[in-house]
């Protein structure tokens, strides 16, 4: 029976270009959603987590090791950057070899180079990268590496999806080595699409609190590695992909069904494969997007599972919605709190606002953890739940 | 290309308002599943979330992108509908296949140039193998500017369908038979 071991990885976001220094910033209590006042994103104000690309151009150009600086940097569109940038960092602690045949990557996004359909804004880049497969491709042939890569793109459960399909890649013995990365921009299409939902919160948003009006979206990208070979992976705690699961509402398109049913499902699928109940859970972090129907979903769903008591949080506080790389992101975050013994605080919690109870965790604290659940959910009814365990 | 669509609705005799709300990509993959399915009751042997979905598709939703960035281009003209926001997700078509035939099991939407046999029967294999599914509608579904292409079966395991089908009525699914029915059309 082959293991699906998790390596090292990689989180680019306003906080930072590590995970490492993302999780100092967290426990520093700062957040990456920042007021808005109007502009080219929107019209209106609002509140979003954006990345300086101006300043992370500027920092790069004492990263020597960044070969982009080589390459002409107008021949790759922002989001190319934060994935190159990405898995340039993971590999250099991880000794997978991205160019061999026994490796793979996959790419979770939602939209993709979507930035590319603004007149004016890549005058060097064709609008054949619009394509994800493309956007994936130019990326694959950066790093010299064989195999087409998989793209991902199912909503917001795309990240989340990408490392479960991976673990199981792995675990069928198809790949040895997967490197999968994760990236969504903040563009004025998804704003203003968000906007036409009435979904967005003014201010930076509260997951699972009673005062929460919407999400804030946010961008980022992530790199992890899988393997097979624990020796390989860049980092010495031994953690595995112990089951996980997706599903459908099959319900509503835009909306989460009222009873949870489909995440619920997820959930349930995934510790029987593990061979766990509820109590064996240590910790969950959750979708968490802040808006009113979503997180209440959410709620009903763990409650259903029976995981009310488990402690739980969203990251989404302090990185907003990231979409396509939400579940890569907030995973990285997973396993820090993972290798760490440390539970993070869920930014933008004050009162319970969810009419089940679940145990939001209201401080920092030092926590021994050993088996922890990813839950995701996105549109089109989609769910995905990941577990994550120490061997 | 609506035209298209809607005449293949009409043809199968096909009721089912919503229909009308879809873009053309998910009016495509609801169509190629209603078409399988119709006259036929074969889910309703299976529990619904054991019931599951892997597509392939290569222009994701860009049509209906294109109609949406077209819709905020002008700032004193600002005018983003939610109707059309929503099927700027690739995946929505699964969900629309999903609601109308209650398929709530493994859910995934794969982006390639062009479809990809060996990852779809990568995917789908290790779905069964694993008894994550009791079966699988599976294929690729790409529509975008006046291009569209199908193709959908639904996988089920063999002792079942040995039961329940005369030869000829089913094929075992494996990679060279999938490069078969979508390259060569043979089925």
């Amino acid at each position: 029976m082959i293991d699906c071991f998790v390596g090292a990885d990689n989180t680019i976001t306003p906080l930072g270009f590590s995970t490492e220094e993302l999780a100092d910033q967290i426990k520093a209590d700062r957040i990456a959603i920042r007021p808005y006042p109007g502009g080219a994103l929107s019209p209106k104000r609002g509140a979003f987590s954006l990345i300086d690309f101006g300043g992370l151009w500027e920092s790069l150009r004492d990263f020597s090791d960044f070969p982009l600086l080589e390459h002409r940097p107008e021949n790759y569109t922002r989001l190319e950057m934060l994935h190159i940038l990405s898995i340039s960092k993971v590999l250099k602690q991880s000794a997978v070899n991205i160019r061999s045949p026994k490796t793979l990557i996959i790419m979770a996004t939602t939209k993709g180079n979507i930035d590319l359909l603004e007149k004016g804004r890549y005058p060097h880049i064709g609008q054949e990268r619009l394509y994800l497969w493309k956007l994936a491709e130019t990326v694959q042939l950066f790093f010299g590496a064989p195999n087409k890569p998989l793209v991902v793109s199912n909503a917001c459960i795309s990240g989340l999806l990408a490392i479960l399909i991976g673990s199981r890649l792995i675990k069928a013995g198809i790949y040895d080595h997967i490197i999968i990365t994760g990236g969504d921009l903040v563009t004025e299409f998804v704003v203003s699409g968000f906007q036409s939902f009435k979904s967005l919160s003014p201010d930076p948003c509260k997951p699972f609190d009673a005062e929460r009006e919407g999400l804030s979206l946010g961008e980022g990208c992530s790199t992890l590695v899988l393997s097979r070979d624990h020796s390989l992976v860049g980092i010495p705690e031994k953690i595995v992909i112990a089951g996980g699961a997706s599903s459908n509402d099959a319900n509503h398109l835009s909306g989460p069904s009222r009873t949870g049913e489909g995440l619920y499902l997820a959930i349930r699928k995934t510790l029987t494969e593990a061979g766990l109940g509820p109590d064996d859970l240590d910790y969950i972090s959750a979708h968490g997007t802040a808006t009113a129907y979503s997180d209440e979903m959410e709620a009903q769903a763990l409650s259903r599972a029976g995981l009310e008591a488990v402690p739980v949080n969203s990251f989404k506080g302090y990185l907003g919605h990231t979409l396509g790389a939400a579940g890569g992101l907030e995973s990285a975050l997973l396993l820090y709190s993972l290798k760490n013994n440390f539970l993070f605080k869920s930014a933008g919690f004050n009162r319970p606002g969810t009419t089940q109870k679940i145990n939001i965790i209201a401080d920092h604290k030092v926590q021994d953890l050993k088996v922890c659940l990813k839950t995701a959910s996105g549109f089109g009814g989609s769910n995905g739940a990941l577990l994550f365990m120490k061997h | 290309m609506e035209s298209v669509l809607r005449s293949i609705y009409r043809r199968y005799g096909i009721h089912y308002p919503k229909f009308y709300k879809m873009d053309n990509l998910s009016k495509l993959g609801f169509l190629s599943a209603e078409i399988l399915f119709q006259g036929t009751d074969v889910l309703k042997g299976y529990p619904e979330e054991g019931i599951g979905i892997v597509l392939g598709n290569a222009s994701s939703s860009l049509e209906t992108d294109r109609k949406h960035q077209e819709s905020i281009g002008d700032r004193n003209d600002y005018f983003a509908s939610p109707s059309v926001f929503v099927y700027t997700l690739a995946n929505i078509m699964i969900g629309e296949m999903a609601i109308r035939h209650k398929m709530k099991g493994e859910n995934a939407l794969f982006i390639s140039e062009q479809f990809a046999p060996a990852l779809i029967f990568q995917v789908v294999s290790e779905l069964f193998q694993n008894e994550r599914v009791d079966c699988c509608l599976t294929g690729w579904i790409e529509c975008c500017d006046q291009r569209f292409e199908s193709f959908l079966c639904l996988v089920e395991r063999a002792d079942r369908i040995k039961r329940l089908k005369k030869p000829g009525e089913w094929f075992i699914f494996d990679l060279s038979n999938l490069e078969q029915c979508f390259f060569e059309r043979k089925y």
